[in-house]
Order: C-alpha cells, then structure tokens, then sequence
C-alpha cells in the first residue's frame, strides 16, 4: 500500500469516528429548533424544513403553546446550587490543596487517600443514607441540602487539582517573600494565589460541571421546584402521557449549552490535568 | 499570656497549620460522607422500610445480607454489572487506542480534532442517556428512519423494547460517552513517547506490528491505566444512562446493579435491604478502582525498569 492511500484511509477513518462523535448530539441540538410535527414524521424528514425558537418559547412559558414542566424554576435552582457549591468548594479546595502541596504532617497520605476514596462511592449509594438522614433533618428538597452534598462531591477532586497547582510554584518564591518580611498568609495571597489563579479558575469550572451535570443524587434528594435541578427536570418529560421531544431536546440543548463553553474554555487545562499524572510518573 | 492567644498560637504553629487547613475539608467529607456511610452500614443490619419508621431500630444482624446473597434477581444484575463493565472498558480502550493513533498520524487539524473528541465529555450522562433514548427510539428516532431511509430494513426495530438490543445500546451510549479519555490519554502518550526506540527497533529489523506490540504498546500502557483508573471512578455513571434510557426494562433484562439498588431503597422503600447492595456496589467501585491502580502502579515500575 502506498503512503498516499494510507493518509486517505487515515483521512477517512478520522471522518467517520468525527461523525460519530459528533452527530448524536449536533442531532439533538437541531431537533430542539425543529418542530415537533417534523421530528414526529414518516418518512423521515432529514434535511430541516423550518427551524423555530417554539420549543424554547414554549418551555419557557412564553409562547402561545404552554407546558407544564415549570423550566424557569429548574434554571434558577441549577444556577443557585452549581454556583454556590463551586464557590464553597473551591474555597475548601484551596485550603486543603495548598496543605497537601506545602506541608509534611502526620497522617497525610491516609488523609490523602481517604479524601479520594471518598470520590468512589456511587451516587446511588450515597443517596439512601442521605435520603434518610436529609429527611430528618429537613434537608430534603432544599438547595441548603444539595448544595452541602455537591460541595462534599467536588472537595477531593479540587484538592488533588490545586495541590497539583502549587506544587509547580517553586516554594522559593514564598520563601523569599517571607524573608523580605512578608508574613506566611501575605507570601501566599500576593504570590503564590496569583500564579495558581488559572488552574485555580479551571478546578472551579470543573465542580461546577459536576455539579450542573449531577442527577443519582439530585433526583433522589429533590422533589419540587424548590430544589429540583435541570437534569432532574429533563426526566419530568419521560413520565408524562406523551414525550415531548422537541420540548426535551431544547432542554438538552439548554444544560449543554454552558457545559459546552466551559469545557472549551478549560480544555488546554483539561488535557494537562488528564495527563498529569502519566507524564510526570 | 491568656489561653485564647495560646490556642491562637497553637492553631498557627507550623505543626499544626495543615489540619487547621484541611479541617473544612474533613468535615464536609465527615458529615456528608463518612457519617452516612456509617449510618447506612448500621440500616444494613435493619428492616428499615420507609413506610415503617419504627423497624430502623430492630437489629436483624446479617440477615440483609443473608437475603441478597440468596436473591437470584441480585446475583442476575451483579454479573450484569462486572460483565458489562468488562466489556465496556476493554471496547473503550481498543477505540481509544484506534483513534488516538489515527489522529497521530495526521499532520494537519489535530488540535481541532482533539477538540471535537472532547465533545462527549461536555456532555453529563442524564443528557448520554436522553440523546441515545432519542436516537434509538423505535419510532423516530435517528437509527431507525437511517435504516429506513437506506432501504436496509422496513421494519421499527425495538431498539430500546428487547432486552439484548437495549443493553447493546446502553453499551454504545456509554462507550460513546467515555471513549474520548481513553483517546485524548493514549494520544498524550503517543506525543510523550521518545522517537529513539522507535528507530533503534527499525534498525533491528522489526516490522510495523513488532515495533508496536513491543515498543509503543508497552510504553501506552501506563497511560491507559490512567484512563481504567480515572473511568473507574465514576462506572457508577451508568446508573444515570440506564435510568433515562430503559429505567432497567423491559422486564429487568438492563437492571444493573445501581437501578437495582434505587428500586429496592427508593420504589420499594426496602432501605434495610438497599443498604445492604449498596455496600457490596461500593466494594465493588473500590475494587475497580484499586485493580487498575495497581496496574498502573505495575506498568510504571514496568517502565522504570526499562528506561
């Protein structure tokens, strides 16, 4: 076989695996724009007739088509909890990762493997003992409760990212700083927060990814507009008499929509962060 | 000196500084993970029913576990489980390791193409098992009216109705969903790796298949535990792709053990008895989790030897 074949068929192996990464969810995304007569029809319709803001309109209460799914209020409390978790989590997390990054103490590859291990149990699991306890406590269907569960979820892994952060500054930058007569706490806040702020901000995209994306234990834990969370509210549709499929792919097409910017914009810091570990060894 | 300055000073000596900062830390873990474990261990050993709060203070001992171990519907969605891990890891790596080479050969667009593989990552598995839900739904859904279309059958295939096709295609959604870190590690290893062995085995005489079997492969190794490893984390994922695409029908037939444990806590209020499968789902996380770690562990030292 000559080279020149060889780098067609290479080219068009990389378009067919391309096309099917891409096409689930680009086919999702424009169902969301098309009405929902065309999706329903037989044959087939495949190249979009009419594209229409209807279904976003619609499940947002604003068109003549009204449905019941009560979308505004899951926004509002995606927005409040994800938001309100990263932001706890990402305090703890820095805390935490620069102790792992900057001191030796007694116990700390325990702590360091308990935090982690913590991370392996399955949502579902977590969520019966949970269930039981936030109910006592009147914690269910609160944001209160979510947000406390989610700022728990993402704690191990912002600490293992940040620690990772601070431990590419070179401890003599503080050192010296402290020298020149900075305290410890001015060492940190002037030099060393600053240099990690990038993958600081990256840690934080990555808990509120978890957090927005989270359904074993939201569904669990929530049951009204209230608490209810996006994902949660995207199965609503799956339980009444007739799926809505236009309705639902623009509520897809609503979660993705932030998922997809922040990852794009962390994904330079994705990469490295998957990859740490196996360069670094 | 006042105790409140002692203490003070205590908190900030050097000794004591990194509990005082990893104590948030330890407490949120405290109270919303250890604490409930703690307490779901003990409903383990109960009768606990939701609709009976009184039976959470009967102890029964072991019987809970007693009960699964003998439950046929239990040992049925626990071998489900394994199986369907196995088989989905092993798939996801032979991809991976497909695509990452594919794109490592290709001189030009890489980091776009890099970019659009990350795609399935942005997407949260509630949203995998929506999509492919969609996708394979019998009436309108993409895979069918493609069939269609193609003339290759007339018929609605019951994608998500039979039993085998609908696990084949939670397989694929998940599969789909988690490919792309096995891709983008295995092709960080390929840009990492030394291009010296490489030239020295095609001096030696090796063939293509004989440079990779030996040369590349070993040296992707450790990255692709790196990929088991992190995947391993969160296989528990599944339970959100399964729920939205079949909710563990048709009949139980893609029941794995996750659905199994939401429908006996949740739907039969059954919490004793939950509690119990929780615990051996757990078990059986940390022992994915720790067998690919130490393979990587293996594979590293593997390396370090070689080098």
């Amino acid at each position: 076989m000559s080279s020149q074949t060889k780098t067609t068929l290479n080219w068009i192996g990389t378009f067919i695996v391309m096309l099917i990464i891409t096409m689930p969810g680009i086919w999702v995304i424009l169902s969301g724009f098309r009405p929902l007569q065309e999706i329903l029809a037989k044959p087939a319709i495949w190249i979009p007739q009419r594209l229409t803001l209807d279904n976003f309109r619609a499940i947002f209460g604003i068109g003549e088509t009204q449905i019941a799914i009560p979308v505004v209020a899951y926004f509002r409390n995606s927005i409040i909890i994800a938001t309100t978790s990263t932001l706890v989590a990402i305090v703890v997390g820095i805390s935490g990762g620069y102790a792992f990054a900057r001191y030796r103490f007694r116990f700390k590859n325990t702590l360091f493997l308990g935090l982690m291990l913590s991370r392996t149990v399955p949502g579902i699991a977590l969520s019966l003992p949970l269930f039981i306890l936030w109910a006592r406590l009147g914690w269910i269907d609160t944001q209160f409760g979510l947000i406390l569960v989610y700022v728990a979820l993402n704690v191990p892994f912002t600490i293992w990212l940040i620690d990772g952060f601070f431990r590419q500054i070179p401890k003599e930058l503080a050192e010296a700083a402290e020298v020149d007569g900075c305290t410890r706490w001015q060492a940190f806040w002037r030099i060393e927060f600053p240099l990690a702020k990038s993958g600081i901000a990256s840690a934080g995209i990555f808990a509120f990814l978890t957090s927005w994306n989270e359904y074993a234990l939201a569904s669990n834990l929530t049951r009204s507009t209230n608490s209810k969370t996006l994902p949660v509210g995207l199965t609503d549709f799956i339980a009444q008499f007739t799926t809505d499929w236009a309705g639902m792919c623009a509520m897809a097409f609503i979660i993705i929509v932030p998922a997809l910017v922040l990852t794009f914009i962390v994904q330079k810091h994705l990469i490295a962060g998957l990859t740490f570990g196996g360069v670094k060894g | 000196m006042s105790v409140l300055t002692n203490i003070k000073r205590k908190m900030f000596s050097e000794q004591a500084t990194p509990y005082v900062l990893l104590l948030p830390a330890i407490i949120m873990i405290l109270i919303v993970v250890l604490f409930p474990l703690l307490f779901s261990l003990y409903t383990s050993f109960t009768p606990y029913k939701l609709t009976r709060p009184d039976t959470l203070w009967k102890f029964v001992g072991l019987r809970n576990y007693e009960r699964i171990f003998t439950d046929w519907d239990f040992w049925v969605a626990f071998g489900r489980t394994v199986l369907f891990l196995a088989i989905v890891i092993n798939l996801e790596f032979l991809f991976g390791l497909g695509i990452a080479l594919l794109i490592n050969r290709i001189t030009w667009g890489q980091r776009t193409l890099r970019t659009i593989m990350m795609f399935p990552m942005m997407f949260s598995p509630i949203l995998v098992g929506f999509q492919f839900k969609f996708i394979f739904n019998d009436n309108i859904g993409l895979m069918n009216n493609a069939l269609q279309s193609l003339g290759i059958t007339d018929q609605a295939i019951p994608w998500l109705v039979d039993g085998t096709l609908a696990m084949g295609a939670i397989a694929f959604a998940e599969i789909w969903m988690s490919t792309s870190i096995f891709a983008i590690l295995l092709l960080a290893g390929l840009f990492a790796m030394p291009k010296d062995p490489l030239e020295a085995a095609q001096v030696d005489g090796c063939n293509a298949w004989q440079t990779f079997r030996h040369i590349t492969l070993p040296y992707l190794m450790p990255f692709a535990y790196i990929a088991m490893t992190i995947r391993s984390l969160d296989v528990a994922r599944a339970y959100d792709v399964v729920d939205t695409m079949t909710g563990g029908g048709p009949a139980g037939r893609t029941e794995l053990l996750w659905t199994l444990i939401a429908r006996t806590g949740y739907d039969s209020a059954s919490m004793g008895k939950a509690n119990a499968m929780a615990y051996v789902s757990i078990l059986l996380s940390i022992a994915f989790t720790y067998f690919f770690y130490t393979k990587l562990v293996a594979a590293r030292r593997y390396m370090g030897g070689a080098q």
